[in-house]
């Protein structure tokens, strides 16, 4: 009981987020993980942020989704 | 490899040969490993990992499952809240089709009932405000991954005034249903796969009677195929050194103390409460009730609802499933009454509940 | 009197009555746009060239909403009996239209489906020959329902079955899946999302044809409600043969993929209208193959799977990590999950 995805804030407004994952925009409440900024990554569960992404594991997310676009 | 996954680069082959060769090493016949997260069962079969492990290493299910855990009761209420003129029911899409004692929500949907699917709880403010005649019941199931958001949804509704929208609470919590699994004589499980979402949420802490009272190895653990057979290697290291501890394979998004911040909205909405699981009977502990000063948004009080008791279905094995005892093909009614098409008891309901992801996955 | 230049007008019961205001709607709206020598006759019956041999298949539409990111409910309706009669081996000529138009339904609306069903039909090269019109009250037919039916020529001698299909044959597939799905999806209700994905809804005569003429093929169909792994189910049990699949072959886009792993859903189990599964001999596989991804309307083209004689109507796959699982036969249709 856990379907989560990493995604990136794109857009930011208070508790507001759009998040997005490879081709797609969601909207995410991010009241839970305070301390975000715009760009950060965040782990996203019903449309709810409920972790962020320290930039070191983030950018292990994005050399992956590299090497899948360039794989695909 | 899975685009949606933060995988390590780890290598499946690699994790394979570690994982035959301690399982070669503790020279046992049988080692069987719990997973207690009805993802991690769906993850575990979709990749088909089970037919990737040595003879003898069995990954079986524990009631991770919120949907397959869900009482009767708990969907009769949902039922007959839908079926009011007043009322208009949003739902995960994972419990449209769990069986009531004579309906489901699918059911009472087909029969005129507004009964809405959502992706989020905040959906319900949205369509209260577009429904001011009438309110919106947002049926609030899910362990602590999901329990803070539905926190934040009551707070929504509290910090904006909004009448017409109320929480049907049934919410569960994890650790109390691993002390019942674990305290009991007649269950031989000899590590714990942690539900790694879960965890982002309550962190370490509260596993760690695992290992000092009942000395069961237990890893958090991700949700690609390549974590789970890193976090099984990880258990089976500690059976090896005869260790016990709680060890977090999930480390790129679980912190030590989870998210203090989901933690304390949840505080603050909830408490805890004894709550009835399906197959398991009481938990004590175990449950998420709506506090007084958010009363107004609690459909129990708000509806007074009274959830009737379980009945146990016949011959239905869910419990023991559940519980790991049995494998979902022990089951007498596998597969012949009991089919993801019909399904009698909650393992087959939910497509991650055992039952249904032995059928649909496994030979 | 109707106002064509109301921006406001809109669908009312007195346009399903078959009175003055029904005929005007056909003559103003309908006619002009299908453009049809024989439609243009408005008899009760079209009278059309036959042939020796014919094809003849039938579907409604109920898409929800019926405009979505890459089409609407009109192309559907088009492209859905179209791709029917083309996996029979056919070749599409003659379409009716029918339309139960919900009470209330902006006049506009109805122009831009009705033209982009004329243009779909241009496409594929057929006649939309017959129609009829209908109006229900507000509430009912969410917006509207179609029902197209089609006749096709069928120059092949052999009939394509699943009875053709035997043990080492391949399993192709014409293109990405899942598309269609998640296009409609994020234009629905309840759960709002922006994507780049847009729905595959295109006519798949002509690479169909293509087909048939490259390689020895046992069957074709399309994966629409049920998906790839409804349709292979079907086959599998019809044919009394089992098929393995690999998922690595699988196409399917990065961001149809992202969008099904927030969701919680599986791209072999989603809709498709635009892609075709065939089932050729091993022999002719490769050109198969070649024949697709030179096409157009099969660049995405994939060999992805087998056919197997143990255990019958099963499907089984092999996973990324190299495990093996079944597929099942969908239960209903998918909803999105948090679980």
């Amino acid at each position: 009981m856990c379907l989560a995805v990493p995604a990136r804030i794109i857009e930011l407004d208070g508790a507001r987020a759009t998040v997005e994952v490879p081709g797609n925009r969601f909207s995410a409440d991010v009241s839970l993980v305070p301390a975000v900024k715009l760009g950060d990554y965040v782990l996203v569960h019903a449309g709810f942020a409920i972790e962020r992404y320290r930039p070191e594991d983030a950018e292990e997310i994005l050399r992956l989704h590299e090497d899948m676009e360039n794989a695909g | 490899m899975p685009v949606s996954g933060d995988a390590r680069p780890a290598n499946v082959e690699r994790l394979l040969e570690d994982i035959r060769t301690q399982f070669r090493k503790l020279r046992r016949e049988t080692v069987r490993l719990m997973e207690v997260c009805g993802t991690h069962t769906m993850s575990i079969a979709r990749a088909g990992l089970k037919s990737l492990l040595p003879e003898g290493l069995k990954l079986v299910s524990g009631p991770g499952c919120p949907v397959c855990v869900t009482p009767t009761g708990t969907i009769d209420a949902a039922c007959e809240l839908a079926r009011r003129d007043d009322v208009v029911i949003t739902t995960f899409g994972d419990m449209m089709r769990v069986p009531g004692s004579r309906t489901t929500l699918e059911g009472v949907k087909a029969a005129g009932a507004d009964v809405r699917v959502v992706y989020s709880p905040l959906k319900s403010m949205e369509i209260a405000a577009a429904t001011p005649g009438r309110t919106v019941v947002f049926l609030g199931v899910g362990f602590e991954t999901t329990a803070p958001a539905i926190a934040r949804l009551i707070q929504a509704a509290a910090q904006a005034g909004t009448a017409n929208m109320a929480v049907l609470p049934a919410n569960k919590l994890i650790p109390p249903a691993l002390r019942v699994i674990a305290s009991d004589p007649e269950l031989r499980v000899d590590g714990f796969l942690l539900p790694g979402h879960v965890s982002v949420i309550i962190g370490a802490e509260p596993y760690r009677f695992l290992a000092d009272e009942f000395r069961r190895p237990s890893v958090i653990t991700g949700f690609e195929p390549e974590d789970v057979l890193e976090a099984t290697a990880m258990i089976l290291e500690q059976m090896l050194l005869g260790n016990a501890e709680v060890q977090n394979q999930y480390k790129r998004v679980v912190h030590p103390e989870g998210n203090p911040e989901a933690r304390r909205r949840l505080d603050e909405v909830f408490r805890t409460a004894d709550a009835s699981w399906r197959g398991f009977g009481v938990i004590p502990g175990s449950g998420l009730v709506v506090r007084d000063a958010f009363a107004r948004w609690d459909a129990v009080r708000r509806f007074d609802i009274r959830i009737a008791p379980e009945e146990p279905e016949t011959g239905c094995l869910c419990g023991d499933v559940l519980k790991g005892k049995v494998n979902p093909r022990d089951c007498p009614l596998f597969g012949t009454r009991c089919t993801p098409a019909s399904a009698v008891g909650p393992c087959m309901v939910s497509s991650e509940g055992a039952c249904a992801a032995s059928f649909r996955f496994e030979q | 009197m109707m106002n064509p230049n109301d921006p406001s007008e809109r669908i009312t019961m007195s346009h399903g009555g078959g009175g003055k205001l029904a005929h005007e709607l056909i003559v103003r709206e309908l006619l002009p746009v299908l453009a049809d020598e024989e439609l243009a006759e408005l008899g009760d019956s079209a009278v059309v060239d036959g042939a020796e041999r014919l094809a003849f298949t039938t579907d409604s539409f109920v898409v929800k909403p019926i405009f979505f990111p890459g089409g609407d409910i009109g192309r559907l309706a088009v492209c859905g009996t179209v791709n029917d009669l083309a996996v029979a081996g056919a070749q599409p000529l003659y379409l009716s239209l029918a339309m139960i138009l919900e009470e209330g339904l902006p006049i506009e609306d109805l122009r831009r489906i009705v033209r982009s069903a004329k243009a779909a039909a241009r496409e594929a090269g057929v006649r939309i020959v017959c129609g009829d019109t209908k109006v229900v009250d507000h509430g009912s037919a969410d917006g509207m329902y179609l029902t197209t039916s089609g006749i096709g020529r069928l120059p092949v001698a052999k009939r394509l079955s699943p009875r053709n299909i035997r043990p080492g044959d391949a399993v192709l597939v014409s293109g990405t899946l899942g598309d269609h799905s998640i296009a409609v999806l994020s234009a629905r209700e309840g759960i709002e999302f922006r994507t780049d994905v847009t729905s595959d809804v295109q006519p798949l005569n002509d690479l169909a044809q293509k087909l048939l003429s490259t390689a020895e093929v046992r069957c074709m169909r399309d994966p629409t409600r049920g998906g790839l792994a409804g349709i292979l189910n079907e086959l599998a049990e019809s044919a009394g043969v089992a098929i393995e699949l690999d998922e690595k072959s699988i196409p399917v886009t990065e961001a149809v993929r992202a969008a099904c792993d927030v969701l919680g859903l599986d791209p072999i189990f989603a809709a498709n209208e635009g892609k075709l599964v065939a089932i050729v001999s091993p022999q002719t596989a490769e050109s198969a193959l070649q024949a697709l991804r030179s096409h157009p309307r099969g660049k995405n083209g994939a060999i992805i799977g087998r056919v197997e004689k143990d255990r019958p109507g099963r499907v089984t796959i092999r996973t990324a990590p190299g495990g093996r699982r079944i597929v099942d036969m969908p239960v209903g249709e998918q909803l999105p999950r948090i679980c």
